[in-house]
């Protein structure tokens, strides 16, 4: 069924939906509301929420539950993000599945999502919806990556998804059979001489094991290549004979779509880029969508940061330009005035000529 | 086999120790450690393993691991274990409980973990009346980084960093954690232990089959502090912990039951009782209070 609801209502919906059981955080605008609608439907289905007494354990909560094999989940904005970093990285090295929700103030994030804020060697998947129905899909897209991986995925909202209402249908998504969670610790194994250990630490109970963090920290980066190689989400438009590549992620992209869209029916000669996961990042559809053109254009709503990864994708084969900057409302949590298809259209054909934008 | 296998703990050891009985606690894997000679943790931990084989909850238990010098024993406990970040054990345990709250949840910590870093979460996870059994090795100093100063540490303590003692007018001054805990609605039960003697030792085993009990009645938060010895950490013979344990942390962490059936009792209470105990066996022609 059809219901035109308030893009945190869609995801706290899509998180049900996809069998969260445990959600706990902290409040902050604008993620907020997707607190507050866990708050009322994880009891409904048997679940729990906790209104943490910090983001510290908030995350911490999310943890122990996700180490008894439930599906658990935390959020926060990128600033309350910040505070739980040490138990993402930990909880990466320790194997275990947990959903971020970002529902960021903007898109300055980008860096912190997809390089972290913690120690270490650790990556996350991170999955950029642009609208709301992407959202639902995404949101349950990213319980079963993180079962699949044992590993965090962090699902990169902003201001305008949190707040926008759209029509969607929210059902369980079937991504397919997942391998038992023959791992997590239920209490039952004590005494067994095979009870259980969930650590990051590179310890073990095997005692010939004991403690060795080098093969651990080896077979985590084994398995993000693993990730890196099967993992890559992007969706291209018109990048077959596109002279200008636009690439922008999560809202952004939305607008810009629409606007090399309305471009193209016009004839001009423009494409775009949209990464869906930011980690891993689409280097070789953009490295392709770059061999033919000449010139790639970035719009994110920050001073540059995934600017970085297109250049590290385009590798010199063409010109690389920001045309996208700060922007925000006088609240700092919003958005700002770039976010506009009229002055995203300015930039393009500016960017198309060969002029510089001011950033 | 004679006890001339058992090596004095004063000196170096000369030769490898021989098992002269089975000692081992049915939730050990195996004995191989790397804690010091004289530590007391070992001694809590053999306690807790004990309480949970008694009261037939093995298969049913969820131990959380703070970092520590006891952190090296969860590859060997026989339990169903978490390890935690430093001082996120009561909060990672909330969320294991709250998943499956059939199920005995307790946390490992010691007093850096708890009253240091993790202060904030153990108060509030207390507060919400989690029903989870939060176990403290209190030996007043990082053991692990080489003795220095945590919150716990009493005044005239010397530590790495507190060299010519604690003062309070610069270092501030020790947080008593049982009493901050135990004054808090949701706590049921909260006790503090040593393991200084054979009757301290008995005496926290009853205090650990307590907190477990009230938290399988599902009555709430419990905690259990136990002052261990660290003589590394103190910086003193291995035969002198006890004493020491006694004489430094036992003055100011007085021992005894400070939530129990309702009933709340200070640490000030249980020193005024202490001291009216050591009066009246000082004074001639009375009998000694049985303690
Ligand atoms: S440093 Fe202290 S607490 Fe750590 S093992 Fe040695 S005696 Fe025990």
């Amino acid at each position: 069924m059809q219901r035109l609801i308030e893009g945190s209502e869609a995801i706290a919906d899509a998180a049900v939906a996809a069998g969260c059981r445990f959600f706990a955080g902290y409040p902050m605008t604008p993620f907020t509301e997707l607190l507050e609608h866990l708050a009322r439907k994880l009891p409904e289905v048997g679940g729990t929420c906790i209104n943490a007494e910090s983001e510290l354990e908030a995350v911490g909560m999310a943890w122990g539950a996700a180490a008894t094999g439930a599906r658990s989940a935390t959020g926060s904005t990128g600033q309350g993000l910040a505070l739980m970093q040490e138990s993402f990285s930990e909880m990466t090295l320790a194997g275990l599945p947990l959903v971020i929700f970002n529902m960021s103030r903007g898109q300055a994030d980008y860096f912190q999502s997809t390089r972290g804020g913690g120690h270490g060697d650790y990556r996350h998947i991170v999955l950029a919806p642009m609208d709301v129905p992407e959202a639902t899909e995404l949101t349950q897209l990213a319980f079963h990556l993180a079962d699949r991986w044992r590993n965090p995925v962090l699902v990169y909202g902003d201001y305008l998804l949190a707040h926008t209402y759209e029509s969607v249908e929210i059902e369980p998504i079937d991504y397919g059979t997942l391998p038992a969670k023959d791992w997590a610790v239920d209490g039952s194994a004590g005494g067994s001489g095979k009870s259980r250990l969930v650590s990051s630490l590179g310890m073990s109970k095997d005692p010939k094991r004991s403690v060795d963090p080098e093969s651990l920290w080896k077979d985590v980066a084994k398995r993000h290549r693993e990730i890196e190689a099967t993992e890559v989400r992007v969706e291209c438009g018109f990048t077959e004979d596109a002279e200008l590549v636009v690439v922008a992620f999560g809202t952004a992209a939305k607008f810009v779509r629409y606007v090399v869209r309305q471009m193209r029916e016009q004839g001009v000669p423009v494409g775009y880029v949209r990464p869906i996961s930011l980690w891993p990042f689409p280097y070789s559809a953009l490295a392709e969508a770059a061999e033919r053109a000449t010139r790639v254009a970035v719009f994110e709503i920050n001073a540059g940061q995934m600017i970085d990864d297109v250049r590290l994708s385009v590798l010199g084969r063409a010109p690389v330009v920001a045309i996208g900057g700060i922007s925000t409302d006088a609240s700092g949590f919003g958005v700002g005035r770039l976010l506009d298809t009229e002055i995203i259209r300015e930039r393009i054909e500016s960017a198309l000529k060969g002029q510089e934008v001011p950033v | 086999m004679s006890t001339d296998t058992f090596l004095p703990t004063d000196v170096p050891p000369t030769r490898p120790s021989h098992k002269v009985e089975q000692l081992k606690p049915d939730l050990l894997l195996h004995t191989n450690h790397h804690l010091c000679p004289g530590c007391g943790e070992p001694l809590v931990l053999r306690e807790l393993l004990e309480v949970v084989t008694e009261l037939g909850a093995a298969e049913r238990t969820i131990g959380v691991a703070g970092i520590g010098c006891y952190t090296a024993f969860s590859s060997a406990i026989d339990l169903d274990l978490i390890q935690a970040l430093h001082g996120r054990a009561p909060s990672v345990a909330t969320g294991a409980k709250r998943m499956l709250p059939d199920r005995l949840v307790f946390t490992l910590q010691g007093d850096g973990d708890m009253v240091n870093e993790g202060l904030q979460e153990v108060i509030h996870t207390a507060a919400r009346g989690e029903s989870i059994t939060c176990v403290l090795l209190n030996n007043g100093v990082f053991g692990e980084t080489g003795g220095h100063m945590t919150s716990t540490t009493v005044i005239g303590q010397r530590t790495k960093n507190t060299l010519e003692g604690r003062d309070g007018s610069y270092h501030g001054y020790p947080i008593l954690i049982g009493d901050l805990l135990a004054q808090l609605e949701g706590t049921v039960y909260a006790a503090r232990g040593s393991v200084h003697n054979a009757a301290a030792v008995a005496s926290t085993k009853r205090m650990l089959r307590k907190a477990f009990e009230s938290q399988l009645r599902g009555q709430g938060f419990s905690l259990v502090e136990v002052l261990t010895m660290c003589p590394t950490g103190w910086f003193i013979p291995t035969a002198d912990g006890p004493g020491y344990l006694d004489d430094v942390l036992g003055t100011v962490h007085i021992t005894g039951e400070l939530k129990a059936d309702g009933k709340l009792v200070t640490t000030a209470e249980l020193r005024a009782r202490s001291q009216e105990r050591a009066r009246r066996q000082s004074a001639p022609g009375q009998e000694a209070e049985r303690v």
